[in-house]
């Protein structure tokens, strides 16, 4: 029997009842669109972290204090006073590291002249940040050294910081009020997108000296941020700087009064969650691909009781056992290969929908097109085996007896 | 060579009690042979068509299809036979309804695998054949009356240029006028060479036969030229 025969005679053969083939195919179509469209949820949400995670610069590492303790009670990690400005220096020293910023973080209050204020948090940091948390700026410029030491009060905004407190309005040579104190806006930051409180567009960076003096008056980091020459070498990095900085507070190394985070640990910690949602989405979506399968399944059996006879008289005119096998497995495969294109078409369609009304990143990966088209053909050839067999072992003289 | 050689062909239903459908038949059939097995319901003569046809195995016995035994052959093995040797026409016609006159006929050829414009050849070639009208040719065949679908299951048994035809109660469902035109359709192709084999109770139909062959309790009782054959004179009066 020939391949497009094969294929004419499994296309009449579904045709023959479209309503029931156009109902069990729905089964497969629900099943395919929800799996690519929960699969599309699950990916959207790694792309996302991805994205943001390397948003906070590539090739960096963090540093945090240490948890301060009460008493027996853990004041939970950064809490600890004990990353200093000297500290910057022995981490400069390191092989391989490119450049070291130390950061003082307050949530404070900016005011605009034309009174519009917001509570965010203000960076103070020396003008390596910007390209160690690859920053560019659109508007003015960011601060040199030179303000740096010069304690100069002046601010780059966060892109929605800026439309806040501006609007259309360029916001460059502006004064704004930070904590009571006038500021001169020289730049407005590019926006950049984010996740989870690290998002740039809402910052304000100030010069870091101006920072300790100025506002929040205090000597002590809250970050130390080290960017390294390449990926490969930030275990290396990362290792040196914990024995430094061990070194220098008079700590063991094993218990150290800080934290260095590398965007690794982040991004496989956040990963690992993402895939873990995106696993339990497609499972939950692969149940009702299941039922679809139970109703091809349902729907082959039924319909080679209904043509036993024909069976028969294929059998009779020469047809064998295989190529009846292949008949009634050619039309399951086909049935969930219509619904599996019109469930990618569907589910593509849906994870769009999801994308622009509720505002949830989705992405249809080839990946995820190609499981469903390997599935729907395992669920065909899985599902129609049993009724195929059942065809195929018919006896022509019982199948042509038939009634 | 013969056609067909049967020797003491028996055949046992095993279910609760043995029943013996077939007890030793032997007859052989030359080739262009117009027979008629005739006999009551449950002589076993539908058990033999079956094992003509190559649809059932012997239990015992030696079926001889030109010169081959095929008695013991497996099932795609009898299937190859009955694609290319024999031709099948059925009482219920058995056709596909849905499907066209010509895409019935057309059937058994997609199963051997022939390239399409060869097929429409052979198709037209048998419908031609069996004088079947070409208006009706691209009709549903549920859109046919059942004289009519007979010739195109006559078609469907000729496509292949089968040694054998065997027709099964032929003119079964049909009313008198319709089962001569089938029959006449049939005894055609027997003059024109085929070996036909009608399988039937109806006293009319085996007086077209050339041979009769008489089953009784899975046996023959007669197995003569028609005009000796005494079983027809029997059922006569």
């Amino acid at each position: 029997m020939r391949f497009e025969d094969l294929l004419n005679e499994a296309i009449f053969a579904i045709s023959a009842n479209k309503i029931r083939s156009g109902l069990t195919i729905l089964g497969i179509i629900i099943g395919i669109a929800s799996v690519i469209a929960m699969i599309s949820i699950g990916q959207g949400a790694k792309s996302e972290i991805v994205k943001s995670i390397q948003s906070l610069g590539s090739n960096t590492l963090t540093i945090l204090p240490g948890g301060a303790r009460m008493g027996a009670v853990f004041m939970g990690r950064g809490s600890a006073q004990t990353l200093k400005e000297e500290d910057v220096e022995v981490l400069k020293k390191i092989e391989g590291v490119v450049n070291v910023v130390p950061v003082v973080q307050r949530t404070l209050q900016i005011v605009a002249p034309n009174g519009k204020n917001t509570r965010t948090s203000i960076i103070g940091a020396t003008p390596e940040i910007f390209s160690v948390r690859e920053i560019s700026i659109e508007k003015g410029s960011i601060f040199n050294e030179e303000q740096v030491r010069n304690i100069s009060k002046v601010a780059v905004l966060g892109k929605n910081i800026a439309d806040d407190l501006f609007g259309e309005e360029n916001p460059v040579g502006k004064t704004v009020r930070i904590s009571g104190i006038n500021f001169k806006v020289i730049g407005v930051a590019a926006p950049k997108g984010g996740v989870m409180g690290m998002v740039a567009d809402d910052l304000v960076f100030v010069p870091f000296t101006t920072m300790q003096k100025v506002l929040a008056k205090s000597e002590y980091l809250n970050v130390i941020l080290i960017k390294g020459e390449k990926k490969e070498i930030l275990p290396q990095i990362q290792q040196q700087a914990t024995l430094l900085l061990a070194e220098k507070h008079r700590v063991d190394p094993k218990e150290p009064d800080f934290f260095i985070i590398s965007q690794e640990d982040i991004l496989s910690a956040l990963t690992q969650i993402t895939t873990i949602f995106t696993i339990f989405l497609g499972a939950v979506a692969s149940i009702s691909l299941l039922v679809g399968g139970i109703g091809i399944m349902n729907m082959m059996l039924t319909s080679v009781t209904e043509r036993t006879k024909e069976i028969g008289l294929r059998k009779a005119i020469g047809a064998k056992n295989r190529e009846i096998l292949y008949q009634i497995l050619a039309e399951s495969v086909l049935l969930t290969f219509f619904g599996g294109v019109i469930g990618i078409f569907l589910g593509w369609l849906i994870s769009l929908g999801i994308a622009k009304f509720a505002h949830i990143a989705t992405q249809v990966s080839l990946f995820s097109i190609l499981l469903a088209f390997s599935v729907c053909t395992a669920i065909g050839i899985f599902f129609g085996w049993w009724p195929a067999q059942k065809a195929a072992k018919l006896s022509p003289i019982e199948a042509l007896r038939y009634e | 060579m013969k056609l067909i050689e049967c020797k003491n062909i028996t055949k046992v239903y095993k279910n609760e009690v043995e029943t013996w459908a077939l007890k030793g038949v032997s007859f052989s059939v030359d080739e262009g042979e117009f027979i008629a097995i005739v006999g009551p319901s449950g002589s076993g003569k539908s058990t033999l068509m079956h094992i003509l046809g190559c649809l059932d195995t012997p239990t015992s016995g030696q079926y001889f299809l030109e010169g081959r035994e095929v008695s013991k052959l497996s099932e795609d093995e009898l299937a190859e036979i009955r694609k290319k040797k024999i031709g099948f026409v059925f009482q219920m016609f058995n056709l596909l309804p849905r499907a066209t006159v010509f895409k019935n006929v057309e059937l058994p050829l997609i199963y051997e695998g022939l390239p399409k414009k060869e097929r429409e050849e052979k198709v037209k070639k048998a419908l031609r054949a069996s004088a079947f009208p070409e208006e009706f040719w691209f009709y549903r065949a549920n859109q046919l009356s059942g004289g009519m679908q007979q010739r195109v299951a006559i078609a469907r048994a000729l496509v292949n240029n089968p040694k054998l035809i065997l027709a099964d109660e032929p003119t079964g469902n049909l009313d008198s006028k319709t089962g001569d035109i089938v029959l006449n359709t049939l005894i055609d192709l027997n003059k024109r060479g085929h070996t036909l084999i009608i399988v039937t109770h109806e006293l009319y139909v085996a007086q077209y036969a050339k041979r009769i062959i008489a089953l009784k309790d899975g046996q023959i009782i007669e197995d003569a030229p028609r005009e000796k054959a005494k079983t027809l004179k029997l059922i006569k009066e």
